[in-house]
């Protein structure tokens, strides 16, 4: 499992880049992450990767698009420019969790 | 990954549910890998972003020999049963009770958040003519009425995928 320091902070993470364990996550490592993925992080971001926090912690999965649509009022569209090319695996690597599961 | 598939062309053809989901999934899944998406609907297919219809979509229960009730692993429905009025509809019901706990949108929907992610919506022109559709009957999210050169000359460069 590689082991690598993000904002100073040392991180385990999957073949991937996804982190496996979320406590050595934090707003730095985000910030680490996105930049790794060409992102600058914005309140836009935030809104998205909290409510990503929020819902895994409740439902220990990543939300898929229509979830983050309908529950977190979060359009497509949105989505899409701020996580250009992969907006569902941009975010979920970002916030620590691992990489969603679902085909949609 | 220097193999990674950069665009897909998707040709949807069937009308019924079955025949259309497997479309969108697969275009919308496309997008969400960054992948450059274009959706190609023909023949009954078309009647997938048709404003009309697009929200009433079907599955066939007859001419399926691998349709089961009540579910999946259930016992084989007979064509003749397949036939009973209702029965498309009942099965059509369940479906996309489903989908919706998968999260897996309505066709409409669908077809919007495709399009929002940036993926092409394509109507074919021999089916608008021989169907005698105008644009008017189509969703908002159509982009264009399509021949075939032309949907060859957008796919170029990248894989096409016929369902």
């Amino acid at each position: 499992m590689p082991t690598k320091t993000l904002a100073g902070t040392p991180v385990d993470t999957d073949d991937e880049g996804y982190l496996v364990n979320h406590s050595q996550w934090n707003k730095d490592v985000a910030a680490a992450l996105a930049a790794e993925e060409g992102i600058t992080l914005t309140d836009g971001h935030w809104k998205v990767l909290d409510f990503i926090d929020t819902d895994f912690k409740e439902r220990s999965v990543v939300p898929g698009m229509r979830r983050l649509n309908k529950v977190g009022n979060i359009p497509t569209k949105d989505l899409y420019a701020l996580f250009p090319d992969g907006p569902i695996k941009k975010a979920a690597r970002i916030s620590g969790y691992p990489k969603p599961v679902s085909c949609v | 990954m220097s193999d990674k598939i950069q665009k897909v062309s998707i040709i949807v053809s069937k009308g019924s549910l079955d025949g259309i989901y497997p479309g969108l999934i697969m275009g919308n899944g496309a997008r969400m890998e960054g992948i450059e998406a274009n959706l190609f609907f023909t023949f009954f297919g078309l009647y997938a972003i048709l404003k009309k219809y697009m929200g009433s979509i079907k599955i066939a229960t007859v001419g399926n020999p691998a349709m089961r009730v009540p579910d999946a692993k259930g016992f084989p429905l007979p064509t003749i049963l397949g036939a009973l009025p209702g029965m498309s509809a009942f099965a059509t019901h369940m479906m996309n009770k489903e989908m919706e706990a998968l999260d897996i949108p309505p066709i409409p929907e669908f077809i919007e958040m495709i399009h929002d992610a940036g993926g092409k919506i394509y109507a074919c022109k021999a089916t608008v003519d021989m169907f005698h559709l105008d644009l008017t009957d189509f969703c908002p999210q159509m982009d264009k009425v399509l021949t075939v050169g032309e949907f060859y000359e957008i796919s170029a460069g990248g894989q096409i995928i016929f369902t």
